[in-house]
């Protein structure tokens, strides 16, 4: 039984002007300690479905269905108490936003130390100084004295830091991060993955990185899914997805990627992009969801969409055309 | 990956997934506007009516509303007259209906008044820095001093009459809508395709009237139903204590200013008007928070 | 932290030197011969003359009026032209009443307001924040004179639980002093607790959509630490503005809520004042209100720093 296994999971907003299906049948799991990836463009539904599963989702004008198991417990069907017991406790998340994802009027240590108090019942005093050891643990300097500041005295870099302690105060089973470098400097983001990849060895937690780069994709993590218009279309290791990516949407998507130097070296080749757009969300799709930017179109895929066929060992991908290795069975 | 030939028969189809939610009525036009935006609707036919109701007065089976007529005082109301007779025996129903035509005007040209200084007022503001300074103070100075207190201080000094009334609420309106105005024109200064224009040589009026007005009237409209619904809450308080409109003629708050006298043995002499005066407001009210949302919802922390 | 301190009092006196021109002006704005404007309809000349020599007419305008300013420094508000009493004076036996109804409604009003606003913006949609949205479009559309004879009516003389009118000086004790004041404040507090609640719920509406609160959330946080703990503080700030803006309002209404409730305080002195044409008493009368008024705002905005970190002086 893998940690986390979530089937079919759809969430579908209502709108003014209809229902955005944001998800539509998502289906993956995570097993403990792993890493996978969820990569797509904005708007794919990568973050929808991270919010899913910790349940963030606001209900209306959200609704989430299918069944997301944790441990074997279906979590959409556990009380709002049950939930709470387990965010932040067994399941964390670290946000996009380290500028605006912590509280202004509320100390660093005051923010650690509430994830401590909820779930392992500690008192004010016994929160702090974990709050301290924590702020040690993810690299800050001079903690006894961070601990009392407010955000607004820290850098990017730092309130990321403090994102993960607070994401990691309780030793949860599963670390969920969405765009966890996007927002940060280069250098800072180089830094925030390498502490995240220390903490996974110490922890020993299961991480879901929500990303569009697929730099930290490849520095990261085992599992690739590749998300499209609220499907997935894709999945696979990461050696096997950028040495043979089967869908064309993922073909397209490394096909965008800069490669470094590639100007220096010679083979200077123009930066792919994928034409068109993504299509709109709010009515249902007949055939594949990719077919209107698909270089390979045919009038197949615009009647009947692809279902998600193993390709090769352990890689699935939603296309009609993508060539089948003989699968070892 | 040139698309070799396939069986389309053989071909895994994915399952189709299920709405899990009714689907959204997509309306438009119209009716659909009023359908998204309840208030409007109902501040606005509420207020066409009051309209109507004022213009067609003498049609609406009214006397006339000044006729004295001390044989039949404070009558309760009945089948002829519908509001009773107040204490001088004039019909209330026809004071009443006579009164919508100084609550609304006194309403709507304050509004238009203080709109039309207050945007002058604050796109001079927004753009003469010298003069910010001592407009802004003297702006500041005039909302230090409650505006129901400032237009009664000056109503003190004038002998009553329609058109002091109105000069007196929008002076003490005045203030908020410059502020609001001023707001605008230096956040849309700001603005990238203004620094343009100024860049490119745009002489200030053109800016002016290309730029900034066209973004003031979204605000502007909002701002002055609220004024016009405050003006006609400050018209029927100073008519109230006596310092708004002339007794003699008839308006919402002269009435209840009459019937306050009598207001626990003859409450009816105040309650037509309070009602009609409190329809007409929460009609206005409804209709500037409709347009408030329906314009720009990220104004609604604003005003 | 003293300096701004230093800087936001300084910041106040152009205010309100400004305010009391325009009060000391008030007599000047207005059409025709102050002294007769003054005096009133039914004056001799002599009359008309005698006011003229007391109001210096014949000195240049800023002399007059500091003069005046230097007077009001003193303490010295003037004479009331109709009971020839120093208005200091007759402020001072006014004061309490007014006092007792604006404390007491400022009371009412914000342990009402600011969870009624909270709870709309939480429960944002439903029933709830409807009928809280509902009682404050109502609240701004009914003068504060007609809630106060509704509620009179119903209170008083349908169910006879509170007393009809009038005020009882705290000396009597604080059981007649608040029953006498239970009515007034409901009635003067109605459109404040309408303007606090609509600030609450529109702030804490845009900071529950803000990423700290989904942090918290994500957290287990329970709803009650998200809304108190986590929101209301990051809302306090235009909340604790919009109360100290809205004293306006209750000045206001306490003019004219106390000529519905038979209040003796200084809105009464002003009503009357205002139907003498006594402009010591209504100059004497705005320059106080103004002035606290003023004075409250400043106090608030000295208090920020209490709520957000952030505010550095």
């Amino acid at each position: 039984m893998a940690l986390l296994e979530v089937e079919n999971l759809q969430t579908h907003f209502r709108a003014q002007d209809g229902v955005n299906r944001a998800v539509d049948g998502v289906t993956f799991h995570v097993n403990a300690g792993e890493t996978v990836a969820i990569v797509g463009e904005s708007g794919c539904g990568k973050s929808v479905t991270a919010m899913s599963i910790l349940r963030l989702i606001p209900e209306p004008p959200g609704k989430i269905a299918g069944s997301i198991r944790f441990n074997g417990r279906d979590l959409l069907k556990l009380s709002d108490k049950e939930m709470r017991s387990i965010r932040g406790n067994e399941i964390s998340m670290i946000f996009q936003e380290p500028m605006t994802s912590l509280n202004p009027v509320l100390t660093v240590g005051k923010q650690i130390g509430e994830t401590l108090r909820l779930h392992q019942g500690m008192s004010a005093a016994q929160a702090e100084a974990r709050a301290v050891e924590m702020l040690k643990l993810v690299g800050i300097p001079e903690p006894q004295r961070r601990v009392k500041e407010y955000p607004h005295q820290l850098s990017g870099g730092m309130r990321q830091r403090v994102m993960i302690a607070i994401a990691l105060a309780c030793n949860p089973k599963l670390l969920i991060a969405d765009e966890p470098t996007t927002a940060l400097d280069v250098t800072i983001q180089a830094q925030i993955l390498d502490l995240m990849r220390d903490l996974k060895r110490t922890v020993g937690a299961a991480i879901v990185i929500i990303t569009h780069d697929l730099g930290v994709v490849a520095e990261v993590a085992e599992r690739v899914i590749v998300m499209y218009a609220g499907r997935k279309v894709e999945e696979a290791s990461v050696g096997k997805l950028f040495r043979t990516p089967r869908h064309p949407y993922t073909q397209g998507l490394l096909g965008s990627m800069p490669k470094l130097g590639s100007s220096l070296t010679g083979d200077e080749t123009r930066l792919q992009e994928i034409p068109g757009l993504v299509p709109s969300l709010k009515r249902k799709l007949d055939g594949c969801v990719f077919a209107s930017r698909c270089p390979y179109t045919t009038d197949l895929c615009r009647a009947v969409a692809p279902a998600l066929e193993e390709k090769d060992d352990g890689h699935v991908a939603a296309c009609h055309y993508a060539p089948k290795e003989a699968v070892a069975a | 990956m040139s698309a070799p030939a396939i069986d389309p028969t053989k071909v895994a189809a994915a399952a189709p997934m299920p709405d899990i939610m009714p689907p959204v009525k997509a309306r438009k036009g119209f009716w659909g506007f009023m359908y998204r935006n309840p208030t409007i609707a109902v501040g606005g036919t509420i207020l066409l009516l009051m309209v109507l109701m004022a213009i067609f007065a003498p049609y609406l089976g009214t006397t006339d509303p000044t006729a004295l007529a001390p044989a039949r005082r404070t009558r309760e109301p009945s089948a002829q007259y519908w509001f009773g007779t107040d204490m001088l025996g004039r019909d209330v129903y026809s004071r009443v209906i006579y009164g919508a035509r100084v609550s609304l005007f006194v309403g709507f040209a304050v509004a238009i008044c203080a709109s039309i200084v207050g945007l002058a007022i604050g796109v001079v503001s927004g753009f003469v820095r010298w003069a910010d300074g001592i407009i802004m103070r003297i702006m500041d100075g005039l909302m230090s001093i409650p505006s129901i207190l400032l237009a009664i201080a000056l109503m003190a000094l004038t002998r009553g009459s329609v058109g002091n009334v109105i000069l007196a609420i929008t002076v003490a309106e005045i203030p908020r809508v410059s502020r609001l105005v001023r707001g605008v024109v230096l956040s849309l200064r700001e603005q990238p395709y203004v620094d343009a224009a100024v860049a490119a040589g745009t002489r200030t009026p053109i800016i002016i009237w290309r730029h900034i007005l066209p973004n003031t009237i979204a605000p502007m409209t909002v701002q002055a139903t609220y004024v016009c619904a405050s003006a006609m809450i400050v018209e029927s308080i100073l008519s109230f204590i006596g310092a708004g409109t002339p007794p003699i003629i008839p308006s919402w708050g002269n009435i209840m200013a009459e019937g306050r006298a009598l207001w626990q043995v003859k409450p009816y002499i105040v309650f037509f008007p309070a009602l009609f005066l409190s329809i007409t407001v929460l009609a206005v009210n409804l209709l500037g928070d409709g347009l408030r949302d329906a314009l720009d919802p990220r104004m609604a922390k604003r005003l | 932290m003293f300096a701004y301190i230093v800087r936001r009092v300084l910041a106040t006196i152009p205010v309100m030197a400004i305010v009391a021109l325009f009060v000391f002006s008030l007599l000047y704005i207005a059409p025709g011969d102050p002294a007769a404007v003054i005096a009133g309809d039914q004056a001799t000349p002599e009359d008309v003359e005698r006011i003229r020599q007391s109001l210096g007419l014949d000195r240049p305008y800023l002399v007059r009026f500091g003069e005046w300013v230097f007077r009001i420094l003193r303490g010295d508000l003037g004479v009331s032209i109709f009971t020839n009493l120093p208005v200091s004076l007759m402020i001072q036996q006014r004061i309490e009443p007014t006092l007792s109804l604006m404390v007491v409604t400022l009371l009412l009003a914000v342990t009402i307001a600011v969870p009624m606003g909270v709870v709309a913006a939480w429960k944002a949609g439903t029933w709830i924040d409807n009928a809280v949205m509902s009682f404050a479009v109502l609240s701004f559309s009914v003068p504060v004179f007609v809630v106060g004879y509704l509620l009179a009516y119903i209170f008083a003389l349908e169910l006879d639980w509170l007393p009809v009118q009038g005020y009882t000086p705290f000396s009597n004790g604080f059981g007649p002093w608040i029953q006498n004041l239970i009515l007034p404040a409901v009635a003067l507090g109605s459109v404040y607790i309408a303007l606090i609640a609509r600030i609450t719920r529109a702030t804490m509406l845009e900071v529950l959509q803000q990423d700290y609160i989904r942090t918290a959330r994500a957290k287990g946080a329970g709803q009650r630490s998200i809304l108190f703990l986590h929101a209301l503080k990051n809302a306090a700030v235009p909340i604790v503005t919009v109360i100290g803006i809205g004293i306006a309002l209750l000045i206001g209404g306490a003019v004219v809520t106390e000529s519905v409730f038979a209040i003796p305080g200084l809105g009464r002195l002003t009503v009357d004042a205002i139907l003498r044409r006594d402009y010591p008493v209504i100059q004497g009368v705005v320059l106080l209100f103004s002035f606290v008024y003023v004075l409250v705002n400043l106090a608030i905005d000295l208090l920020y720093t209490l709520f957000d970190p952030r505010i550095r002086y």
